[in-house]
C-alpha cells in the first residue's frame, strides 16, 4: 500500500520534471540542422509572396513552445529594434503584428521569410544580419503575441510598462542634484 | 594511534587554511582584508577585531569544555544529593552567578559588535572629504558592467565597459543602476557591497589610497553567468588618469592597415552593429558593451578571459561555449573575415 503510494508519487514527480524540462529547455547553441533551414522556409511564390502555398509550408519553428526561446525572442525584438516600427505589436510605421489577417502569412515559416527577405513596402530584409536561430526565436515571440503559443510557455505578465533605464537615469539625475 | 593521525590531519588542514588566508592578504588580490582605501581600511579593522575577539571567546569556551570533560568526580558529599538529581545550595548559587555573569558578558560583547558594525557601515557610506568628486555611473546588465563618466559637460561624457579608471586620492561617487535584475557592485579592496537595483539609483563613495588594479565582481546572484561578471578598478596617479580620460574621450581610431579597413567593413556588415557601439562609426547599438576603445581594455566578456587576439577569436566564433547563456549572438563569420575583424577590434586602443 505504502510502496505503491511512493511509487505513484515519484512517477508523478518525474513526469512533472520531464514536462518542466521541456518547457524550460535552453538551447543556447544553434544546432546545424536549425541553421540549415535558413532561407526560403515557406517555399513561397515569388509573384505572390505570402499567398496560398501548395503544399503548405512544412518547416516548423524549432523553438515552438519553448519558454526560454520565446523570452529570448522578446528581448531580440527590442534589441534589433523591431519595436521601433512595430511598437510592442500594436504597429507604427510598420503594420501591427497582433492581428487576424496577415499580409504575408502568419505561419511560422511565413513570418520567418518576411523577416529574412524583407517586404516591398518598407520592411527591411534581415537575412545575413540577424543569425537565423534568432530569427526563429523572434518568430516564436511574434506567434506568442497572437496567443499561438501554449500558455505554459508564455509570460503571464507583460513587462513593457517599466520605463527605459535611460529615462530613469535622467529622472534620478534631476532628483539627486 | 588513530586519534593521533586524525589530530595531525585536522591540524594540517587548519594550517593550510591559515596559509591560504595569509597569502591572500600578502598578494595583491581581491580581498576585503587587503585594504587600498580609507573605507576598506575600516572594514579591515572591523574584520580583525571580530576575528580576535571572537577567536578569544572561542578559545576560552574550548578550554572550559575540555576542563569539564576531563574533570574528576567531586567526591562523597555530593552523592546523596546526586541520587535525587538535585544540586546543593552552594552549587545552585554558583550556577546562578555564572549564568548571570555569562549573560551580561554576552550582551555587552554583542552590543559592542553591533555598535562597531553600525559605526563602520555609517562611516563607509560617506567620505569625509567630498570635494571635487568624480561621478561614475555603473549599470549592471546581464552579465557585464556599463561604465559612464559624467563630467557635467555632455560633450565630455564617456561610455565604456567592465573597467573603471580612477585617480588616486580623489573621492569617487559611484551611481549604481541596473538594466534588468538586481546586481551588486563589490570591489572588496576599496569598499563593501552596494546593490544595483532596477528603477532606482544607489550611491557608493570610494577612494583609493595608492595606485593598483583592484578586481571586483557582482555579489548578488543574477542568473546564468553571475559568476562571470567581473570588473577592474584601476587607480592611477592624477596625470596618468587624465591621459587615459582624454584618450577615451576620442572617437575610435580609424583603421590604418588594409586588414583593419576590411575588419571594419566586416563589423559594419554583420549584426554586431545592432548591439555594439563604436563611436565615430555607424555602429550605435546599445545592448552590448561599447567597443570604441575595446583594444585598451584588459578583459573580454566582463573579464571572463584576458584580452588577447586568440581569446577574442574564440569569443566571436563561439561566445556560448565561453559564457553559456550570455546575450551575445553566435554569428557566422567566414574564415577570411575573422582575422581582419580581430585586428580591427584590437586596434581600437
Ligand atoms: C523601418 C521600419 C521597420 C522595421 C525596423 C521592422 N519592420 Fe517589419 N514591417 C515594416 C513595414 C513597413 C511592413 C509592411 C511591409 C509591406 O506591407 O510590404 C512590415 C511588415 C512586417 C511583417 C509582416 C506583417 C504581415 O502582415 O504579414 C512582419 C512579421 C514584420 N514586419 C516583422 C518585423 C520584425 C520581426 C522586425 C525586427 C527584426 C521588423 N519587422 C522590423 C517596417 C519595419
Ligand atoms: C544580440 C546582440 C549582440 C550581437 C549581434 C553581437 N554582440 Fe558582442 N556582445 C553582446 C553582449 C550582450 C556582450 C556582453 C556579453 C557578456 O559579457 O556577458 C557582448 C560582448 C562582446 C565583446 C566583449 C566586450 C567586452 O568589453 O567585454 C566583443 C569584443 C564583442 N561582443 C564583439 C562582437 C562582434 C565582433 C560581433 C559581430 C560579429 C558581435 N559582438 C555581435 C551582444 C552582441
Ligand atoms: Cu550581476
Amino acid at each position: 500500500m505504502k510502496l505503491t503510494t511512493v511509487r505513484n508519487a515519484s512517477g508523478l514527480a518525474i513526469c512533472f520534471v520531464v514536462i518542466a524540462c521541456q518547457r524550460q529547455h535552453q538551447d543556447i547553441r544553434p544546432s546545424p540542422t536549425q541553421l540549415a533551414i535558413y532561407g526560403d522556409a515557406a517555399k513561397e511564390d515569388a509573384l505572390r509572396p505570402g499567398g496560398p502555398v501548395s503544399p503548405q509550408p512544412t518547416v516548423n519553428n524549432p523553438y515552438n513552445a519553448s519558454a526560454y526561446d520565446i523570452s529570448e525572442g522578446q528581448r531580440l525584438y527590442n534589441w534589433y529594434n523591431c519595436s521601433g516600427c512595430h511598437a510592442n505589436g500594436g504597429g507604427g510605421i510598420g503594420p501591427p503584428l497582433i492581428k487576424q489577417h496577415w499580409i504575408y502569412g502568419g505561419e511560422p515559416a511565413n513570418i520567418f521569410d518576411t523577416i529574412v527577405k524583407g517586404r516591398p513596402n518598407g520592411m527591411p530584409a534581415w537575412g545575413g544580419r540577424i543569425p537565423e536561430y534568432q530569427v526563429w526565436e523572434i518568430v516564436a515571440y511574434i506567434r506568442s503575441m497572437n496567443g499561438e503559443q501554449p500558455r505554459s510557455a508564455t509570460a503571464s505578465r507583460a513587462d513593457m510598462i517599466q520605463p527605459s533605464p535611460q529615462t530613469l537615469v535622467n529622472r534620478t539625475n534631476d532628483q539627486t542634484k | 594511534m588513530k586519534t593521533t593521525t586524525r589530530v595531525a590531519k585536522v591540524s594540517a588542514a587548519t594550517c593550510t587554511a591559515f596559509t591560504l588566508l595569509l597569502t591572500s592578504c600578502i598578494y595583491n588580490r581581491q580581498s576585503a582584508i587587503d585594504p587600498a582605501g580609507p573605507q576598506s581600511g575600516r572594514i579591515d579593522t572591523l574584520w580583525w577585531s571580530f576575528f580576535w575577539l571572537l577567536g578569544a571567546i572561542f578559545l576560552i569556551v574550548m578550554v572550559l569544555t575540555a576542563m569539564t570533560l576531563t574533570r574528576q568526580h567531586r567526591g562523597f558529599e555530593q552523592e546523596p544529593l546526586e541520587a535525587l538529581h538535585k544540586a546543593s545550595e552552594k552549587t545552585e548559587a554558583r550556577l546562578r552567578s555564572v549564568i548571570t555573569g555569562a549573560t551580561i558578558v554576552s550582551i555587552v560583547i554583542l552590543f559592542v559588535l553591533i555598535v562597531a558594525s553600525t559605526v563602520t557601515g555609517k562611516a563607509n557610506s560617506e567620505l569625509q572629504n567630498k570635494k571635487n568628486p568624480l561621478t561614475i555611473q555603473v549599470t549592471g546588465t546581464q552579465w557585464w558592467w556599463q561604465i559612464e563618466y559624467k563630467m557635467g559637460d555632455p560633450t565630455r561624457s564617456l561610455v565604456t565597459a567592465n573597467e573603471i579608471h580612477i585617480p588616486v586620492g580623489r573621492p569617487i561617487q559611484i551611481r549604481g543602476a541596473s538594466n534588468d535584475v538586481i546586481h551588486s557592485f563589490w570591489v572588496p579592496n576599496l569598499n563593501g557591497k552596494r546593490d544595483l537595483i532596477p528603477s532606482r539609483i544607489t550611491t557608493e563613495w570610494l577612494e583609493a589610497d595608492h595606485p593598483g588594479a583592484y578586481r571586483g565582481q557582482c555579489a548578488e546572484f543574477c542568473g546564468l553567468q553571475h559568476a562571470h561578471m567581473a570588473l577592474w578598478v584601476i587607480a592611477e596617479p592624477e596625470d596618468k588618469f587624465n591621459a587615459w580620460l582624454e584618450a577615451q574621450l576620442q572617437p575610435a581610431a580609424s583603421p590604418r592597415t588594409p586588414e583593419e579597413i576590411k575588419g571594419e567593413q566586416v563589423f559594419m556588415n554583420h549584426a554586431c552593429i545592432y548591439c555594439h557601439a563604436i563611436e565615430g562609426t555607424p555602429a550605435a547599438g546599445q545592448s552590448g558593451p561599447d567597443l570604441t576603445h575595446f583594444g585598451s581594455r584588459r578583459g573580454i566578456a566582463a573579464n571572463t578571459l584576458p584580452n588577447t587576439m586568440g581569446n577574442l577569436a574564440g569569443w566571436i566564433l563561439d561566445p556560448q561555449t565561453i559564457k553559456p547563456g550570455n546575450h551575445m549572438a553566435t554569428i557566422e563569420v567566414s574564415s577570411g573575415d575573422l582575422q581582419p575583424l580581430l585586428e580591427y577590434l584590437e586596434s581600437l586602443k
